[in-house]
């Protein structure tokens, strides 16, 4: 609230100095604009920058920081009561404390004897904190503000070339909101590989890459049979292995004749129609093909097997009977088939730009010498298409891979190595949210091991992109 | 002599022009395959597409449909207990006197009235109370309730439930389908549009249970990403394509912006879950951490779609700012943004709609919790569309499979609106150089 209402002082301060800077400067001028170095707004813009815009990153960062500082004070000296709590409790005992002094809405927990006068103590410690981070924030901003203002207003002359002095502060801007991007990756890989090093100091990393079991188990007591759980996640890359394959059973061949179709055979009025239409199935959430393949697909496909199993139960091949009797809605083939029909547009419109991308002479050759039209497609354009093809479904592989919600939806949790089309397996990705979802305590191995996953996905992910984007990028500059 | 005519070296020509035919006719058989299997993969696509809304359109329409009934209620005062009102079993008086309408009275063991108060929603128990509790006086008067029927009652008026499956397989007994059909013919229940289901938020009872609450979520969620990714992207893509110098640096940047675009969702939310949650403590399932992390996601497309529309803007058009003497600060905004701003924002509306769609990072953030109420502020607890999506698929009554599906078909037509906006954005503004 306090940051709000600074930000939004500073914003009205900035508009008064942009005024005075522009005045100052066209005063200073004699009124006349051409007398000046730049157009009298910038001087009014290079005042108001100076006045408000490192005040303003203060005020951010404080919000945003200010709240950690305050804990990692709060708790630097632990009293002794405190400490004896489990850590869990700890962690409570804090909330609570930060949410008294917040107003925010602390746990139900009474704190009663010699922990309430610690509540007390920590309450009024916190409070004391508080104040001093926004009063500390408050004199650093005005004096800021000031600064700002001495260093600004003296350089308000007609000679001074204030234009630049303002490009430089929007380039910076600009620089900062590149660097964004380059800030989330490192974001993304910092923190997968900081819980995931967390992880495996608990579970050697052979274990997890090459272990036959995935059980991720806690122990609720220490004591607890069976309690350290198993964290081997090749089943998990089975079965994200074999759901990927059906997927891509269904969408390359699929989207690829589209994608000839479409550029090759098709009208203009076919292709006005069918690629927007194609695009309403690449647009569409993935949460609605996951409820599509658990509740209409699944049932279906379930019913299909059952009544083939009934029918071969007693005949010659009883035992084949009898497991297609027990399929079970969450099978591969439902989950594949389904990301496979997702994947179709994907697929197709990327073929469709790299086959688009062959030079017509190419065609025109092919065909003055007498091939027919599929001869030239299957003889001239897929080779000389085919490297841009093959990184198309790269990418669609690492989409593939890394879907989440379809599987989450249509696949079960058994984690099971198999490649059979019809049992239930478990993915990568529907680990890692089964493993996050609900309560989580964050030193737990069990919580761990799903950012050890997420960082296999993230580099094998990462891995396919690199190479694919490479091929389709060297394949289209090669015909430019 | 005749059969002498045709010489060795005329049998062979005539062999090959029969043999070219026949070759001739393979490879144009060929050819109608090939065109055969690329026209079969359009039909297959397209069929896929029909099927899938079909589907949907069909298990979702029903929702807009609710039936809701009228009952006079008895409140006679040796029920109530006005020191304790809320102790008082409301839902027992509506049942007696919807009992009272199909000409029945409860037994001894109040089996009827059990079987009664299955098929009503408890919201009518509720209206008795709050009516109640604004004006007391009305103990030992009729209280006329309106409500809507529990859920399995309107699935049985919509035809889900059918009289002929066995009596065990349903969950409605014979003598419950009897009193629906008296109720319906009566007029004391009556079937319109459900509005229960856009003006409330989730419910534990399928028939309260609407998608209020994840609308207001989720526009509140979108307003944050659109608020930082829109500003940041546009300035990024500007940079890389307006002044950024061809170096390591900025080949590093576009390198990273397109492996970004392809990261999967999910690891956004383990970053959102690490960063966010466990190191900026930004509060969990608010619309503000929700939004943050999507921006994160949707900030490498809107940069590259952001570049494509730089970059269709010609350059005579700088050069000519440039030679009148317009700093690049100035010649990039007074002239190249202006004219590449509708490509940007068509870019900008489709990347957000693909965002509204998105589910997975935000079950990483705790989105996925029983949130009963309409968000209030951003950092509230909140949940979204296609989080309530995936709540109620997961729900075990039938009544709220038919509800996932009209909560699709809302979120669709959201995301139909700014597919449209943004096409029609390109229509209106698109020009060619």
């Amino acid at each position: 609230m306090f940051t709000w209402i600074a930000l939004a002082a500073l914003v009205l301060f900035s508009g008064v100095a942009y005024g005075a800077g522009r005045r100052k400067a066209l005063g200073a001028a004699g009124g006349k604009a051409l007398t000046l170095h730049s157009l009298p707004g910038y001087y009014g813009a290079y005042l108001a920058l100076w006045v408000a815009a490192p005040a303003a990153l203060l005020l951010i960062l404080v919000s945003v920081l200010g709240g950690r500082v305050e804990e990692a004070a709060l708790r630097a000296d632990t009293p002794a009561a405190v400490a004896e709590l489990a850590p869990s409790a700890q962690e409570v005992f804090y909330n609570d404390v930060l949410a008294q002094v917040r107003g925010d809405r602390a746990s139900e927990r009474v704190y009663e004897g010699q922990l309430g006068d610690v509540f007390a103590a920590k309450a009024q410690q916190a409070e004391r904190l508080d104040r001093t981070i926004t009063l500390g924030a408050l004199a650093a901003a005005i004096a800021l503000v000031l600064g700002g203002l001495a260093y600004a207003w003296p350089r308000l002359r007609p000679s001074y070339a204030a234009r630049p002095q303002v490009e430089r502060w929007i380039s910076a801007l600009f620089l900062a909101c590149s660097v964004v991007a380059i800030l989330t990756t490192i974001g993304i890989v910092a923190s997968l590989v900081w819980e995931s090093w967390r992880f495996f100091q608990s579970v050697p990393v052979t274990e997890f890459l090459f272990g036959l079991t995935w059980d991720p188990q806690i122990a609720i007591r220490a004591d607890q049979v069976a309690s350290s759980g198993a964290f081997g996640a090749v089943p998990l890359f089975a079965g994200t292995f074999l759901i990927m394959m059906i997927a891509m059973a269904v969408a390359a061949p699929v989207g690829l004749f589209a994608a000839i179709y479409l550029s090759e055979y098709a009208g203009r009025t076919t292709r006005a129609v069918v690629k927007p239409l194609l695009e309403v199935l690449a647009g569409i959430p993935t949460v609605v093909y996951g409820f599509f393949a658990a509740l209409t697909v699944g049932p279906l496909f379930r019913g299909f097997f059952n009544s083939i199993g009934a029918e071969l139960v007693g005949g010659p091949l009883d035992g084949v009977g009898m497991y297609l009797m027990q399929v079970q809605n969450q099978m591969a083939l439902v989950a594949g088939a389904v990301m496979g029909i997702m994947l179709i547009p994907f697929v197709s419109s990327l073929s469709d730009d790299i086959i688009n991308a062959v030079p017509q002479s190419l065609r025109d050759g092919s065909l003055a010498m007498g091939a027919t039209q599929s001869e030239t497609i299957g003889r001239v354009i897929m080779p000389a298409a085919l490297p841009g093809i093959m990184g198309a479904l790269l990418l669609a592989i690492s989409r593939a891979v890394g879907e989440t919600m379809i599987v989450t939806m249509a696949a079960g949790l058994q984690a099971k190595a198999t490649l059979n089309p019809l049992d239930t397996v478990t993915t990568v990705t529907v680990q890692i949210v089964t493993l996050l979802t609900g309560d989580q305590e964050f030193d737990s191995a069990k919580t761990l091991s799903a950012f050890g996953l997420g960082l296999t996905l993230f580099l094998v992910t990462l891995l396919l992109n690199i190479i694919a984007l490479r091929i389709v990028q060297t394949y289209r500059e090669q015909y430019d | 002599m005749t059969d002498v005519a045709l010489n060795p070296a005329q049998a062979a020509k005539a062999r090959n022009r029969e043999q070219a035919q026949a070759r001739l006719k393979k490879r144009y058989r060929a050819e109608a395959r090939f065109r055969f299997y690329g026209r079969a993969a359009i039909v297959v696509a397209l069929a896929f597409l029909v099927v899938l809304l079909g589907r949907i359109g069909l298990q979702g329409y029903s929702t807009f449909v609710d039936y809701r009934i009228a009952v006079p209620v008895q409140v006679s005062a040796d029920r109530v207990d006005m020191a304790d009102l809320a102790g008082s079993n409301f839902n027992l008086m509506v049942a007696d006197s919807v009992l009272a309408m199909v000409g029945e009275s409860d037994d001894a063991y109040g089996e009827a009235s059990g079987e009664m108060m299955e098929i009503l929603s408890s919201e009518l128990g509720f209206q008795v109370l709050d009516r109640l509790r604004e004006d007391p006086s009305l103990v030992g008067q009729t209280i006329t309730v309106e409500g809507p029927m529990k859920a399995n009652a309107s699935l049985y008026y919509k035809g889900q439930i059918e009289r002929q499956t066995e009596a065990g397989a349903r969950p409605l007994s014979d003598r419950q389908l009897d009193w629906l059909d008296e109720l319906k013919a009566s007029g004391a229940v009556k079937g319109g549009f459900n509005w229960t289901f856009l003006s409330s938020s989730d419910s534990t009872e399928p028939e309260q249970a609407g998608v209020l609450g994840a609308v207001v979520g989720s526009a509140m969620m979108l307003l944050v990403t659109a608020l930082l990714a829109a500003p940041i992207g546009v300035l990024a893509a500007t940079y890389l394509e307006e002044f950024a110098p061809k170096n390591r640096w900025t080949d590093l940047i576009e390198v990273n912006i397109n492996n970004l675009a392809a990261v999967p969702s999910i690891i956004y939310g383990l970053l959102g879950l690490a960063v966010f949650i466990n190191w900026l403590a930004v509060p969990r399932s608010s619309p503000l951490l929700g939004g943050l992390v999507l921006a994160l996601m949707a900030l490498p497309t809107i940069i590259i779609a952001t570049r494509s529309a730089l970059k269709a803007v010609p350059p005579s058009i700088r050069e000519a700012a440039l030679a009148v003497g317009a700093s690049r600060t100035q010649t990039v905004f007074h002239h190249v943004l202006p004219l590449a701003m509708p490509g940007m924002l068509t870019g900008t509306i489709l990347s957000l709609a693909h965002a509204l769609g998105e589910t997975a990072p935000l079950l990483m953030i705790g989105m996925v919790s029983f949130v009963p109420g309409v968000p209030e502020t951003f950092t509230s607890a909140a949940t979204v569309l296609p989080v309530q999506i995936f709540i109620w698929e997961n729900a075990s009554e039938r009544a709220f499979h038919e509800r996932t599906a009209a909560a699709i078909i809302v979120l669709l037509v959201f995301m139909v609106i700014m597919n449209l906006a943004a096409v029609l954005l390109r229509r209106r503004f698109e020009r060619r150089w």
